[in-house]
């Protein structure tokens, strides 16, 4: 494309094939504990 | 739906619902307003600037984006979610409150100075024992369990912690679990042994600190009123390069004292840190230290110029992780976790040393929010009912907020302190949650850039 650069390869509906295993670190237990922050956690059944 | 704006000279378009993200040319950041009103020669009419063959090569692209449902794609997640939630939930991560006693007299902090509005007291081995057994019981088939060593100042109470990893670990093998612990401590207590123990057991160690020393001394002081940055500086700077830099935050709290926080992250790097947190205290505005509205123009300033300085820096071989710019673009978390959100009430909750069950460490001491005890397990189970439906879709606020796939519609114990309720949203707190996760992107399409 000339006028777009898109930087992610896939999308969150292909998540839903395979997500759901609930094995991912939950978020509270990482570096907040006053602010939900789940859209940096690691998916852990890539 | 798209979010589309500019930050630090990209143009960014983020399609809400597929989480592509864009960066494009003016053309097409000034065409795809209109795309969605407007046919290609009304956009003409409307954009004198371009060309006619421009503005068609621009909604050529556009079209192409859009077949490929990486450009307005629709929401059509809200049935997963309803099905999701319905299924039986499991318990995965605690948050023990191995002591209800601090050594320090932080001026923000929720648990009163480590009480918890209760009685000072520590978790016994017994307690704690029972808490894990209590997680590997409940935890159904998941093989990642988490277990955070919370406070107070979990450090005064050293012997359980090691007594409760010891413990655990014996029972890895036969229940075919594996264990996370982590530590959050002040640092104060830290030493060789402490060091030695966490490196080798802990998954994550959280080391408090706010930054700078006057803002860190002004909000941290010890029990007789003095500063608590000299005492534990060194100690923290020693923990992170014994974890060879990884594994560990350092983790402050910025107030109305310290607007201009991104100074506190740049002094944490400028002292070698390499993985650092810093988030906006949440307090009622009674609060002379609470954040408040008219604040967050100087606060999305500070994001911004935080977010510059960490392409700058990374650019220049300097680089350093900052928590809530952390953003994985192409692997990251499945949609499902992304609307059900932290999961408190539900897979996450904190147990008091006494051994009562809390849906997360903000509700610990509320009495309308014990949900059972380490012996006779969850009893009040229509308030973990509750949170079992809070997800984006069931908060109002949270409904058409492009960010709502990367906070989760936030966090419960905020909403509830603001409003009362679990499905509200605490404003201040979204406000700062999107810029964040513009200031993220755009730290991408920067760094990108320079590949």
């Amino acid at each position: 494309m000339k006028h777009v650069k898109t930087l992610t390869d896939r999308t969150l509906k292909s998540t839903m094939e395979k997500g759901g295993c609930g094995e991912c670190q939950t978020s509270c237990q990482s570096a907040c504990k006053t602010s939900c922050t789940v859209g940096n956690q690691t998916c852990e059944n890539k | 739906m798209i979010h589309q704006y500019k930050n630090n000279g990209y143009n960014i378009v983020l399609d809400v619902c597929s989480g592509s993200v864009h960066v494009v040319d003016d053309l097409v950041y000034d065409v795809i307003a209109l795309y969605k009103e407007c046919n290609t020669q009304e956009i003409i009419e409307k954009l004198p600037q371009y060309t006619p063959e421009e503005i068609q090569e621009a909604c050529e692209e556009l079209a192409i984006l859009e077949e490929q449902g990486q450009l307005f794609t629709e929401d059509v997640y809200k049935d997963a979610i309803v099905d999701f939630k319905k299924r039986k939930t499991v318990v995965k991560a605690l948050c023990l409150h191995i002591a209800h006693d601090c050594n320090l007299a932080c001026k923000y902090c929720f648990a009163g100075e480590g009480e918890y509005h209760g009685d000072r007291s520590l978790m016994s081995y017994e307690v704690g024992k029972k808490a894990l057994d209590f997680l590997i019981a409940n935890s159904g088939n998941r093989v990642n369990l988490e277990v955070d060593f919370f406070g107070g100042e979990p450090l005064m109470n050293f012997q359980v912690v090691k007594d409760l990893v010891a413990y655990g670990r014996s029972r890895e093998q036969e229940c075919n679990k594996r264990f996370r612990f982590t530590l959050t401590t002040n640092g104060v207590l830290l030493n060789d042994e402490v060091m030695e123990f966490a490196n080798r057991e802990m998954a994550n160690v959280v080391l408090s600190i706010d930054g700078r020393r006057e803002v860190h001394d002004r909000m941290r002081p010890t029990r007789n009123g003095k500063g608590s940055y000299d005492l534990i500086l060194d100690k923290f700077k020693k923990m992170a390069e014994s974890r060879n830099q990884t594994n560990y935050y350092v983790r402050g709290t910025f107030t109305h004292y310290n607007l201009d926080f991104s100074e506190d992250v740049l002094h944490l790097a400028d002292l070698g840190f390499r993985q650092i947190s810093a988030e906006p205290v949440v307090a009622t505005e009674d609060a002379p230290y609470a954040i408040r509205e008219e604040d967050l123009p100087q606060l999305f300033e500070e994001y911004d110029r935080l977010a510059k300085q960490m392409v700058e820096r990374e650019k220049a071989g300097q680089g350093f992780q900052f928590f809530h710019f952390m953003i994985d673009l192409t692997g990251g978390p499945c949609l499902y976790k992304r609307l059900s959100g932290c999961g408190s009430g539900t897979e996450y909750l904190a147990v008091t040393p006494w051994g009562d069950l809390y849906p997360c460490h903000q509700f610990v001491g509320m009495e309308d929010f014990r949900l059972g005890n380490v012996d006779t397990g969850i009893t009040k189970t229509e308030v973990v009912d509750e949170f079992k439906l809070c997800n984006v879709y069931a908060k109002d606020k949270c409904r058409d907020c492009f960010a709502r796939f990367y906070c989760s519609g936030g966090c419960a114990a905020n909403s509830y302190n603001f409003h009362g309720n679990l499905l509200d949203a605490y404003e201040v707190g979204c406000e700062l949650e999107r810029k964040r996760v513009e200031c993220a992107i755009m730290i991408k399409a920067a760094l990108e850039e320079g590949e």
